[in-house]
């Protein structure tokens, strides 16, 4: 196991681009969805107050 | 069709000389930058006759990049770019010579002043002749592909930086092959090669070129 | 065939799908990626020359591809938008950018973790990485155009016209940057290049290719979707896609 970790003297080259290519890639689905919730409660917000307008 | 492009490029030119601080601030421009290196780095002839081929046409492509700033803003602001694109006349072939005028006043001086300035880099006549018919081929070149970007900024407030960022990764191999070519006449090697690609790109761009600021410029105006 | 290609340009019938096979796709890539990450790390042999340093080419290459995969989809999307005024091939363009710069960010950086035991230095003006290096530069330009553009509208056409315009130079200022790189090969040691290459080793790159690129289809299934929101938010199916959300279905629930 600590052979593996070890990766043949590349522990931190090896280590470090596949932590980085996890960064980038949770990075890019936790931002999508957060701009999809945000754009999401936006809009229904702008509905809540259309009708409210048009209720008056 | 010809006659429209003339009457556009001698009315772009009538402008311009109207506003000279304009046309000569790009060119103050590339002369400073040109000054800056011998100090920043050495003025060591030895370091200057290596450094010089790339600082001018570095130099070069960020003074054409200083020009383009005219070239769409001041006739998108006042609409007569507007009424450009309503002409009976294909767009392309106007924009076409918008970008004629405009090379005329900003490559051409360049292609001038450098020899000029390039002596104070210590390179030999035989570079300096190298130097300008690389310019001469590599600078319509450089205005065709800024036409684009600037027909697509000419909308945006304050578009300089975006400008630069959106035209300089395009211009990138006119400075390659611009540079080489130089390089090679400083070291007293056959510049040929690097000016025949010179020559293609500028046929590239002056066939593609002003179609494709034709349509940013209608999309711009939309 | 023409009644579903009807269908997908419709924005509420494309919000719906995209919704439904959005976690689906980045299930399988996740799981793909999974795999490919496990047949490269462990069931790959050591390389001959790189010995385990050459692992990084997992991620590297895959990003690398990606990074040039996306910007083709964002010219290809651009043009169809362009030709046919379709809004939806607007919207792909649009979410395919931020994604492909993310990639072209990744294959720069591991392209130079990869090259500093190689090289012994984080960077060389190697013809691969300064490609990626101005790849960089055009997705930012991509971008702040857009956002130089209050108006949706605008922005579309204008980046659209960028788009093209940039997947035509982008051969050539590929091939410009390897010319002038042959120039100077006498300062890099070795190249990144894939390594020779037996079974064990290429089967992960496959499968992490596959994983990136469903990974991709994934993240541009959500955030089309927040793009088509945006682009058609005074439409009706828009409130009754958002009912969940509005406050009066708190109060009748």
């Amino acid at each position: 196991m600590t052979e593996f970790l070890e990766m043949g003297g590349y522990a931190k080259y090896v280590w470090s681009a596949f932590g980085l290519t996890l960064v980038v890639l949770v990075a890019n689905i936790v931002v999508a969805r957060q701009q999809f919730r945000s754009v999401r409660t936006r809009l229904a917000q702008r509905w809540a107050n259309q009708q409210e307008s048009s209720d008056l | 069709m010809g006659q429209a492009l003339l009457a556009v490029v001698r009315r772009d030119l009538r402008i311009a000389f109207r506003r000279l601080p304009d046309l000569a601030s790009p060119l103050m421009f590339f002369a400073i930058v040109i000054t800056l290196f011998p100090l920043a780095i050495s003025p060591e002839p030895t370091v200057l006759r290596e450094i010089g081929p790339g600082v001018l046409w570095v130099a070069a492509l960020l003074a054409t990049l200083l020009a383009l700033n005219t070239l769409f803003r001041s006739d998108f602001d006042d609409g007569s770019l507007e009424q450009l694109a309503l002409s009976t006349h294909p767009l392309p072939l106007l924009v076409f010579g918008k970008i004629l005028a405009h090379w005329l006043i900003s490559g051409v001086p360049l292609v001038v002043l450098s020899p000029l300035l390039a002596l104070s880099y210590d390179l030999s006549l035989n570079t300096l002749q190298v130097l300008a018919l690389a310019l001469l081929i590599g600078t319509p070149t450089l205005s065709l592909l800024g036409s684009v970007g600037a027909a697509l900024t000419a909308g945006v407030r304050q578009a300089g930086g975006l400008l630069a960022l959106l035209v300089l990764p395009l211009m990138l191999p006119v400075l390659v092959f611009g540079a080489r070519a130089t390089t090679l006449a400083a070291t007293g090697q056959d510049p040929a090669g690097p000016l025949y690609l010179l020559a293609a790109l500028a046929v590239l761009a002056v066939t593609l070129g002003p179609f494709a600021t034709a349509a940013a410029v209608r999309v711009s105006l939309e | 065939m023409w009644t579903w290609f009807h269908k997908l340009g419709s924005p509420p019938h494309l919000y719906r799908l995209a919704g439904r096979l959005a976690p689906w796709l980045l299930w399988i890539a996740i799981v793909l990626i999974a795999i490919g990450t496990y047949g490269g790390l462990v069931l790959a042999p050591p390389d001959y020359q790189q010995g385990d340093g050459f692992r990084i080419i997992y991620v590297h290459a895959p990003s690398a591809w990606m990074s040039m995969s996306i910007y083709a989809v964002m010219a290809t999307a651009s043009a169809i938008g362009l030709i046919w005024r379709m809004k939806l091939a607007f919207a792909v363009a649009a979410a395919s950018a931020p994604v492909g710069a993310s990639f072209t960010f990744l294959a720069l950086v591991t392209g130079a973790i990869w090259g500093q035991p190689m090289w012994g230095t984080w960077w060389v003006w190697d013809a691969r990485l300064t490609s990626e290096l101005i790849l960089l530069f055009v997705y930012f330009g991509y971008m702040g155009l857009r956002a130089a553009f209050t108006e949706v509208q605008k922005a579309d056409r204008t980046s659209a016209v960028l788009a093209i315009v940039g997947v035509v130079n982008l051969p050539i200022i590929h091939y410009s940057v390897v010319w002038w790189n042959t120039l100077h090969q006498a300062s890099t040691v070795t190249k990144l290049d894939n390594p020779s290459i037996s079974m064990n080793m290429l089967w992960p790159l496959l499968v992490m290719i596959i994983g990136f690129n469903l990974f991709y289809i994934a993240i541009l299934a959500t955030r089309v979707r927040s793009e088509v929101l945006g682009r058609e938010r005074n439409a009706r199916w828009v409130s009754e896609a958002l009912s969940d959300l509005s406050p009066e279905n708190g109060i009748t629930a």
